[in-house]
């Protein structure tokens, strides 16, 4: 079973159903099947035809999987390359299917009765969505509404906040080992059993796989604190566990003996679990403990709280003159840029000089693609109103609690996420406090409402939470997650978040996928 | 009330009885003699055509299709080719194999729909005989031919034809045949002589009744339930053979002179000239006398017989009917009926009988079969005496579930509307159940009877998309079809009648518009069609292209816009197809994507069209990285900067005029001295080129592509030391002021373990660089010194943590003090 994609199918696939052992295997004849995901594509036949194997298969069909769980609370579509379909190639397919997919939510789980969006993707969507609706006329479900609300909101309203390094535990570890899919590969050294015994054991060589969720009790315990408070988080947890091993000396009568070995197998588990995230956190810690962490996350703040954004930065020019990894830079300069809301035509073709002469020529594409987006943008005569933005909205938390946070700012450990502020704003008071900074911000913002059948009007108990749906277009990172659970489980809140996407993204992820980087031919 | 049994007769225990269903509305000159008929099962239509005279083969017989009441519904001259058979499909669609193998289909109005042919071989050989089976599959055609092998298409909607094998010592045509479904196939049983094969797909089985002894004598006639389940055989000695189909168990033995059969479930019907026989398990029959020429429809719960004058229904009496109506029966249904009776006039006797039901607490048994067999009862008068006394027995109990009486009253006022002589459909409710209401509504609209569907379908609430809206549409399909009306009439009859409707198609009926001839129509209807999406592949069709355009984009649905775009594509030239995609920027740039993985070309031609220099200039890119050799590689990048130029981006041609210089260099450089060098960035070609000592030509290049002083001293840094050339890298450190500090040399030094060197730069570092300097050469007291001095609360913080509180424990109290005399300040 293999999934492709279009792309794919655009490229090699087709020739790998031409070789002629697959074709001519007489011997063991086989069945050829092949199932779309997420949906059928007239081009994906056509290719397949003229590479004449549309006929080898036994069976053509498509597995609509639109949005697919990763959690309780979080769906997504691994649209790997939606923000620069979107963005860069004007091509919507992948806010189609966000579409679909919302339709199919809305069949299962009831119309939304209030659409709220901010975005031009957010605008299609809704107006897709809309359209479907009348389409689907007659043929209504009539279920009991589970969402109260939904927002949609573009990548690009906020584009800064995928391009800051999140701080949140999950985070990390997307951040430095990347997390796909819901699972994470780690190097495998600091995971070696340590059995008594077999002390000359070798170290094991293959990565790690570790599965992540919210199944895992300690996990979503820490998944969404700030790193700096993850340690106190483990070694209490440790002294928990210890102190339920060190229960079996109390265990005197049988039947104490017995309860204590029924509990056995979730202790055991626990104590895994403990042993696992450990070793992750002692493998982050080596990082952000690290010199270069700590610099590159001071300019990083600086940026954000508009210190010297006009002006080429040092410490980026020094990290290009020390061939850093490009990715690190490009976000780094992406950053001031949307700042800046711009950098001067100097700075940035000083920036851009140096990236080319550094890493090479090939990389003018890339640059290309990220002024294009909006990432890197000359300075226009516009006053820069990020500062406004930063201000009205509070972006910058000067004092953000990591340990015990009250407010969103500590995933950032002091910036609280444009986009889950706007989400924020919107649940209370409302966004008409804010028309002026949305105005600053891209896209239109709207409000539509949708009809629900009579009698299907949910009527809110006191104290019942209302539930919103955030579905962000072009991908949602770890950190903005981590923050709108924060806000759900906030005292008094009155509002529980579900939160939905067309890609879990981080800023290299993100950044990866806007780059065009030719292969070099020449002998 | 007393005659309800006057038409039954017994056959050992069961009852069967004939009722008049219609008496025929027809005015046949000759009867049914000479006549080829189909009748449709289900009370379907039924069709006649005289049999082609030989003697005169140009005159044309007349082709005529009547409901079950005998009620006209079509009647035309037959002009095609010799009809051997004819039979109706499971949709009401009149199948006519014609000698050639050729099969005509025709809808239940007459109106021809399409054809098509049984195979060469059918042709070639001609039609012997035919039959028309149905199956779960759909209609299926048998046909014996000439050659005398059979063909055989299980469904006519999906063609696929089967030549079965051969019989072995077929000399003429077998003496009889019939088409079985068992096992998930059709198959064939034939008759040749005494001898009984059953052909299926791969191989031709004999086979032997068990009882029926195989010399005994030839089989004559053979016919197969309606169910498939059951067989009955004739034998030329009179003998009937009848058992289950699969011929592994007899039923029956039974010895008569007769002529034609038809089987039904335990029961056999054997007709022949003025007689028609009933015989049953048991070796009673029953029989009844003919006026007249008749056929036998056989139905899943009877057989309908239809004369020259009448239709009638024999069937076995349902057992809750046979139960109440048997002479002095004493079930519970009878004693309700009777206890109703005496109700109505007021008699007291009405408590006895309902007391003698009470007593034996079977008053809902008795309520549930007054009700069931009204169900089965013809005569509305019957049913509704049935249903008072179903209704009077339900006053007496508690908790009686009414579904079953009340879904009954629905069902028999549907049975009644449709039996009527108008419709014509003489349903059974058993017959209807199988059927399913869906289908009977399909049939009124086969009919054409739109308001009575409509009529039906609102009366037992039917979802509004499987019933009115279905029935609406059809309706629609037939109006737009009308010549006489104007476009403007007909959509708007149709936008008036279908604007409630939920779930309508309207692209459906726009495509039955267009097949029509009626373009104009069919685009006004389009218009209707709230699913963009579903008005595409017509507007297509009708070379309304823009449009169709238009609607693919404004669904969303951009495999929908690849579909239409892809279209044009193959449709318009080139220009046009151009121009229309640039009047529409969402699929212009699809197109371009899809270009950008199939048609390079035509991606630049797109972008020429438009002018756009910039993209221009990037495709140049991309395309000399696709070059082996360098001087393509250059032209292609010469042409980039042309576009960049044009495109007024200085600073992309600049760079890219830059990369040519530089490829330029590094060409002429690796064929002096052999170092591979083209395609490395410039940083990247001086670190190589310092690697191996060639500084002039690192100066040069640090000259010519004006390399910052800083990124220039990194580069050197960092390749001395990674070269371990300490002197030449003091050299360097002296030749002037360093522009990036002297802590980089420091922490160089100590990268590549050289604690000595690194000594020799702490001296230079600026001040507030000092600290980091000397902790980095691991001299903790001087980085106490500096820090101290800088009075830094965070620097002296940072020493403290790299002291170890053992051995530096004099410097680690002075740096407290320190602290403290800072932090006070």
């Amino acid at each position: 079973m293999h999934a492709i994609s279009y792309s794919h199918v655009m490229q090699g696939f087709p020739n790998f159903f031409c070789q002629p052992n697959l074709r001519e295997d007489k011997l063991q004849p086989r069945d050829f099947h092949i199932l779309f995901v997420p949906r059928r594509s007239l081009l994906c036949e056509q290719r397949l035809k003229e590479k004449g194997v549309l006929n080898s298969f036994t069976n053509i069909d498509e597995y609509i999987l639109d949005l697919i769980p990763y959690d309780g609370d979080l769906l997504s579509m691994e649209s790997e390359s939606s923000f620069r379909e979107c963005y860069l190639e004007n091509d919507q397919t992948s806010l189609y299917h966000a579409a679909k997919g919302l339709m199919t939510l809305q069949a299962l789980y009831g119309t939304i009765p209030q659409i709220f969006g901010k975005g031009e993707c957010a605008r299609h969507v809704a107006n897709m969505m809309l359209r479907m609706k009348r389409e689907f006329a007659g043929s209504q479900t009539q279920i009991l509404p589970v969402f109260d609300t939904l927002l949609l909101l573009d990548r690009n309203v906020d584009l800064l906040t995928p391009l800051a390094t999140q701080l949140t535990y999950e985070g990390l570890i997307d951040e430095i080992f990347g997390i796909t899919n819901g699972y994470v590969k780690l190097p495998p050294e600091k995971f070696a059993q340590k059995k008594q015994g077999e002390g000359g054991k070798e170290l094991p060589t293959e990565p790690k796989k570790l599965q992540l969720n919210s199944a895992e009790e300690l996990y979503a315990e820490i998944r969404d604190k700030n790193f700096n408070a993850v340690g106190a988080a483990l070694s209490k947890k440790a002294k928990i566990i210890s102190a339920a091993f060190e229960e079996r000396h109390n265990a005197k009568t049988v039947g104490e003996i017995k309860q204590f070995v029924s509990q056995l197998p979730h202790m055991q588990a626990a104590r895994s679990s403990l042993a696992n995230h450990t070793s992750i956190a002692e493998l982050i810690k080596d990082i952000t403990t690290s010199e270069d962490f700590f610099d590159s996350l001071t300019v990083e703040q600086e940026f954000m709280t508009g210190v010297d954004t006009d002006k080429v930065s040092t410490y980026i020019e020094d990290c290009i003159a020390q061939k850093d990894p490009l990715i690190k830079i490009l976000r780094l300069v992406c950053m001031q840029s949307v700042c800046n809301n711009g950098l001067k035509q100097k700075v940035l073709d000083y920036y851009k000089k140096e990236i080319l002469q550094t890493y090479g020529y090939k990389h003018i594409l890339t640059l290309k693609n990220l002024e294009r987006v909006g990432l890197l943008k000359p300075q226009s005569t516009m006053r820069n109103n990020y500062p406004t933005i930063r201000k009205t909205l509070k972006l910058w938390m000067e004092d953000a609690n990591e340990q015990n946070p009250n407010d969103i700012s500590y995933v950032y450990s002091g910036y609280a996420p444009l986009s889950v502020r706007l989400t924020q704003v919107l649940a209370r008071p409302g966004w008409r406090s804010i028309e002026e900074v949305l105005k600053m911000l891209p896209g239109p913002h709207f409000e539509e409402r949708q009809q629900v059948p009579t009698g299907l009007h949910k009527k809110r108990q006191p104290g019942e939470n209302r539930t919103i749906l955030v579905f962000f277009l072009g991908g949602v990172t770890y950190a903005e997650i981590a923050a709108l659970r924060f806000l759900s489980n906030m005292e008094d809140s009155g509002t529980e978040y579900i939160i939905a996407a067309t890609k879990l993204i981080n800023g290299t992820s993100w950044i990866k996928s806007l780059m065009d980087s030719p292969e070099e031919n020449l002998p | 009330m007393a005659f309800v049994t006057a038409n039954w007769n017994p056959l050992g225990d069961a009852f069967y009885r004939k009722i008049e269903l219609y008496e025929m509305g027809w005015n046949l000159k000759d009867g049914l003699r000479d006549c080829l008929v189909a009748a449709a099962p289900y009370g379907g239509p039924i069709a006649l055509l005289k049999a082609h005279n030989r003697r005169s083969p140009s005159a044309r017989p007349q082709l005529e299709i009547f409901s079950s009441s005998g009620l006209p519904l079509a009647s035309f001259p037959w002009k095609s080719g010799v009809v051997k058979q004819l039979g109706w499909t499971v949709s009401d669609d009149l199948l006519c194999v014609q000698e050639d193998g050729t099969v005509l289909v025709y809808d239940l109005l007459g109106g021809f729909k399409r054809h098509f042919s049984m195979g060469n071989e059918v042709s070639q050989s001609q039609v012997l005989e035919t039959k028309i089976f149905h199956s779960p599959y759909g209609t299926g055609v048998a046909i014996l031919t000439g050659a005398l092998r059979f063909t055989l298409a299980t469904n006519i909607d999906d063609i696929k034809l089967r030549r079965l094998p051969e019989v072995p010592d077929l000399q003429g045509a077998p003496s009889c045949w019939a088409v079985l479904t068992q096992d998930r196939q059709s198959k064939v049983l034939v008759a040749n002589g005494s001898h009984l094969f059953v052909l299926d797909n791969t191989a031709c089985t004999p086979v032997t009744p068990p009882g029926l002894s195989p010399q005994a004598s030839s089989i004559v006639h053979m016919c197969v339930s309606f169910s498939y389940k059951y067989l009955a055989l004739l034998t030329d000695s009179g003998l009937v053979w009848m058992g289950t189909s699969n011929l592994k168990f007899v039923l029956l033995l039974f010895s008569c002179r007769c002529r034609r059969p038809k089987s039904q479930q335990p029961s056999a019907v054997v007709m022949w000239d003025g007689l028609l026989l009933v015989v049953g398990e048991c070796k009673e029959t029953i029989q009844y006398h003919l006026d007249d020429d008749s056929i036998l429809v056989p139905e899943l719960d009877g057989v309908r017989i239809i004369s020259g004058t009448h239709h009638e229904l024999l069937q076995e009496v349902p057992g809750a009917c046979e139960e109440i109506f048997k002479i002095a029966s004493m079930a519970p249904g009878a004693l309700l009926l009777e206890a109703h009776k005496e109700y109505e006039k007021e008699s007291q006797k009405a408590d006895e009988y309902l007391r003698e039901i009470k007593e034996q607490s079977l008053l809902s048994e008795a309520v549930r079969q007054c009700v069931e067999a009204a169900g089965h009862e013809h005569e509305p008068e019957t049913q509704k005496t049935l249903l008072r006394a179903a209704s009077f027995g339900k006053c007496f109990l508690s908790n009686f579930p009414p579904e079953q009486f009340v879904s009954m009253c629905r069902d028999l006022r549907v049975l009644n509307a449709v039996r009527d002589y108008t419709v014509g459909i003489p349903l059974s409710l058993t017959q209807f159940k199988q059927m399913t209401i869906q289908v009977l509504i399909d049939r009124l609209v086969y009919r054409k009877l739109y308001p009575l569907a409509i009529e039906v379908c609102c009366y037992l609430k039917t979802p509004e998309y499987q019933g009115v809206s279905r029935v609406l549409k059809h309706w629609a399909c037939y109006k737009v079809q009308q010549k006489e009306e104007s476009d403007e009439v007909i959509a708007k009859a149709v936008s008036v009648k279908l604007a409630d409707a939920a779930g309508i198609s309207y692209s459906e009926i726009a495509t039955k518009a267009y097949e029509s001839g009626r373009t104009e129509l069919a685009i006004k209807l389009l218009e209707f069609e709230p699913r963009s999406g579903e008005q595409v592949p017509l507007l297509l069709k009708m070379k309304k292209s823009p449009l169709a355009l238009s609607k693919a984009i404004e669904s969303g649905d951009t495999d929908l816009v690849y579909t239409v775009v892809m279209y044009l594509k193959n449709e318009l030239n080139r220009g046009d197809f151009f121009m229309m995609l640039r009047n529409q920027p969402v699929a212009l740039s699809l197109y371009k994507q899809f270009c950008k993985h199939q048609e390079q070309d035509t991606l630049k031609d797109l972008f020429n069209q438009d002018d756009d220099h910039e993209e221009l200039g990037n495709f140049y890119v991309k395309a000399s990285y696709k070059e082996q050799r360098l001087e393509a590689r250059i032209a292609h990048l010469q042409s980039a900067v042309d576009e960049y130029y044009k495109a007024k981006k200085e600073f992309s041609a600049k760079t890219t005029e830059d990369e040519m210089r530089l490829l330029r260099f590094q060409r002429k450089l690796e064929e002096e001295k052999g170092e591979q060098l083209v395609g490395f960035s410039l940083h990247d070609t001086m670190t190589t080129l310092l690697s191996v000592g060639l500084h002039k030509h690192v100066e040069q290049l640090y000259k010519d592509f004006r390399v910052p002083d800083k990124r220039f001293w990194w580069l050197r840094l960092k390749a001395l030391a990674e070269k371990e050339d300490w002197e030449e890298l003091e050299k360097f450190s002296k030749s002037k002021k360093s522009p990036i500090g002297y802590l980089p040399f420091v922490e160089v030094c100590i990268k590549h373990h050289n604690k000595y060197e690194a000594r020799k730069y702490v001296s230079k570092v600026t001040l507030e660089q000092k600290v980091k300097a000397h902790l980095a050469v691991g001299d903790v007291e001087g980085a106490a010194e500096a820090a101290i001095e800088r009075r830094n609360e965070s620097e002296i913080g940072t020493v403290l943590s790299r002291c170890a509180a053992t051995t530096d424990h004099l410097l680690v109290e002075r740096l407290n003090r320190a602290k403290a005399t800072v932090a006070k300040k």
